[in-house]
């Protein structure tokens, strides 16, 4: 049985769907990627997994229990068990990096303090940051930033973590960092990890299974080989970058020669 | 037409506000009881909301009230009532000023920086990181600071109006030889502590209320962007200042309207 | 998120301090201290008219505050002020036939009945009534009176 189970997911913004019936499964102790261009609403779905938005229609159910028809306490209670890992890291900005890690330990636990500082420090060790640990947020450049997080995100040990686009506007040292974190971290605590990003190559190294979003519903899954030797031209488009094809370069509308020709009437 | 619609879409949007300003409200009142239970937070609320605007109303109390002894002693002395002047002051003070200009310059201080604090905390993702560590943050940082906002107030006006007499009476006294005794027993006579001191803390804590909320409203409901945060804030002070001023009128008619 | 001790203590600081503004308010501002209100004995004083007397404007003897007005209510079948005094236990020995008048404290002052001790042996007790009274002057009455004293010595 997955993890999570999503099914008929729709989700409008206003007017605009966002989501026009998705199913997705994520299983135990894998890494799932889920990918799409900008604007699919990739974030949305995290946001909407953590309880944070309600859906207009259909479910999504983590371990069994509908996130949305929880209530606040449970919802507060399931929390605790999901880590999340914001694109901007999400740091509290007036505390240090070692009070960041502590924060979740401190609100949750009873811990004497002594043993809050041995599991802190473990923590920032895994991601290499325990000298880090006096720093304050603004010291810290965007890449050391998301490894604090990744740390607090996993002080309390969750069954999962979500990743909101972990290696946007990385260097190409912190992304290989990032990445070996992210896969040895779910494979030393037996996670389940989702990852929603559009960085193909580094999400194809550590996926196990990836979903293809795209105007609200999924186009393709599979694992990495699958989708690479794929048929469909959107999901070549994708997978290879191309400019133009099922996705046009331009935004849909009247076509160039037309809109010249009208403005040349309307003199 | 337009100028209709636009009527309409404001009066639409502006009931959504209030509509939402009163769901944040009831949500930081729910927050209250486990607040209190974790006092450490508050105090510390209570550092950057009220310790930090102390010094702006200490001075201010002191130039306002000094302002009035100068400008009470020249409208009573023809009158040769200028014993008068520490009524004048106290009264002025007690009732009015204290609270209102306390209130005002509260909102400018630390109105401000509360919602510039939470509009940031916003836009940041760290609310919304909170809340995926399972740490409520209506109760973790919008109740605390809404408990301190409402305890500080009352003693800031309070602070405000006894350096303000103290102002009023070292120019009435020292500087424009009015008399001693007068200046204080004439004070004491006419100043009731029920009537004028109690209705004058009664007003800032209602005071305290509002600018708090406001504030921690504003910078909750922000668009959170650079931009939408500074409007926020913006916004936090007109709005305080019109309530502020609005609601004084009303708590004074209904509390020394009537004899 | 350690609370710093300094922390805490500018917090109690400011607390103290601004209680310590109230208290100044209270004590020094209004006139609570006034209020000691000994246990007093009341006694009645009817008047023609009491002008802008209050509830609680003070009732002095020889310029020395001993008490203060409790209540003024109207007498429907004699037209006039029911003037209640409340008089400190300490003064217990006004005669009976003490005399009270309205007076004003300066010009725009505020007003205050005058006490007159009487020569009787006897004292006002709890309950009693002083007779001699003289109604507030009202000014409008004595300019009038002044204007037609003036017309009617001219003829």
């Amino acid at each position: 049985m997955p993890l999570i189970e999503i099914r008929d997911l729709h989700f409008y913004r206003g007017d605009r769907a966002i989501f026009k019936g998705v199913d997705l499964d994520i299983y135990r102790g894998k890494v799932t990627a889920i990918m799409g261009p900008s604007g699919t609403g990739k974030t949305t779905l995290l946001k909407l997994i953590g309880g944070q938005l309600l859906p207009d229609q259909g479910s999504i159910k983590i371990d069994g229990q509908d996130v949305h028809q929880l209530k606040h306490a449970q919802l507060y209670e399931l929390r605790k068990r999901m880590g999340m890992l914001f694109q901007s890291g999400a740091l509290l900005t007036d505390i240090s990096v070692f009070d960041n890690v502590a924060f979740p330990l401190r609100e949750h636990t009873d811990l004497p303090e002594s043993m809050i500082r041995d599991l802190v420090l473990m923590k920032l060790q895994a991601v290499g940051l325990r000298n880090a640990k006096d720093l304050m947020p603004a010291e810290l450049s965007g890449g050391m930033a998301r490894r604090v997080a990744l740390a607090r995100a996993v002080s309390l040990d969750p069954m999962m973590i979500m990743y909101d686009e972990p290696f946007t506007g990385q260097d190409p040292i912190s992304m290989g960092t990032l990445v070996n974190l992210i896969k040895r971290i779910n494979q030393s605590m037996g996670l389940t990890s989702i990852v929603v990003s559009h960085d193909l190559e580094e999400t194809m190294a550590i996926a196990d299974d990836i979903y293809l979003l795209s105007d609200g519903r999924v186009i393709e899954r599979g694992t990495p080989e699958t989708l690479q030797n794929s048929s469909s031209e959107w999901v070549k488009q994708f997978m290879e970058g191309l400019p133009d094809g099922p996705v046009s370069f331009h935004y849909p509308g009247v076509g160039f020669e037309d809109d010249l020709l009208r403005s040349k009437a309307a003199k | 037409m337009d100028g209709i619609q636009r009527l309409g879409r404001w009066a639409i949007g502006t009931s959504e506000r209030l509509g939402r300003g009163y769901l944040f409200l009831m949500a930081i009142l729910a927050g209250v009881p486990s607040t209190l239970m974790r006092f450490s937070l508050v105090i510390q609320q209570l550092y950057s909301v009220g310790v930090l605007s102390v010094f702006l109303i200490l001075i201010s109390g002191l130039f306002v009230g000094m302002v009035l002894g100068l400008q009470g002693y020249y409208t009573l002395v023809d009158f040769g009532a200028e014993e008068s002047l520490g009524v004048m002051v106290a009264l002025s003070l007690v009732r009015e000023l204290g609270p209102v200009v306390s209130a005002l310059l509260f909102a400018g201080r630390a109105g401000s920086a509360l919602t510039a604090e939470i509009g940031l905390m916003k836009s940041t993702e760290q609310l919304s990181g909170m809340e995926m560590m399972a740490v409520d943050p209506i109760r973790r940082i919008i109740t605390p600071r809404f408990l301190a906002g409402f305890i500080s107030l009352p003693l800031l006006a309070a602070i405000f109006s006894a350096v303000g007499i103290i102002g009023g009476y070292i120019v009435g006294y020292g500087l424009l030889g009015v008399d001693d005794g007068a200046f204080w027993t004439q004070m004491q006579t006419k100043t009731d502590l029920y009537a004028d001191i109690m209705n004058g803390v009664i007003k800032s804590v209602v005071f305290g209320f509002v600018v708090t909320w406001i504030a921690l409203f504003e910078g909750h409901d922000a668009i959170p962007t650079s931009e939408g945060v500074g409007r926020a804030t913006t916004r936090t002070v007109v709005h305080s200042a019109f309530a502020i001023l609005s609601l004084d009128f009303v708590l004074t008619a209904l509390m020394f309207g009537e004899v | 998120m350690r609370q710093k001790k300094s922390t805490e203590v500018t917090v109690g600081l400011f607390v103290i301090l601004g209680l310590l503004a109230l208290f100044f308010l209270a004590m020094k501002v209004s006139n609570l201290t006034s209020f000691n209100d000994e246990p007093g004995y009341r006694v009645t004083a009817e008047f023609e008219n009491v002008g802008g007397l209050k509830a609680r404007s003070p009732v002095t003897l020889a310029g020395v505050r001993i008490g203060r007005v409790e209540s003024i209510t109207l007498d429907s079948d004699t037209y006039s002020a029911n003037v209640v005094l409340n008089l400190y236990a300490s003064f217990s020995t006004l005669p009976t036939d003490t005399a009270a008048s309205i007076y004003t404290a300066g010009l725009l002052g505020e007003q205050y009945i005058g006490l007159e001790a009487g020569a009787e042996e006897e004292f006002l007790k709890d309950g009693d009534v002083i007779e001699l009274t003289q109604p507030a002057l009202v000014l409008e009455q004595v300019i009038g009176q002044f204007l037609f004293s003036k017309a009617g010595g001219d003829e």
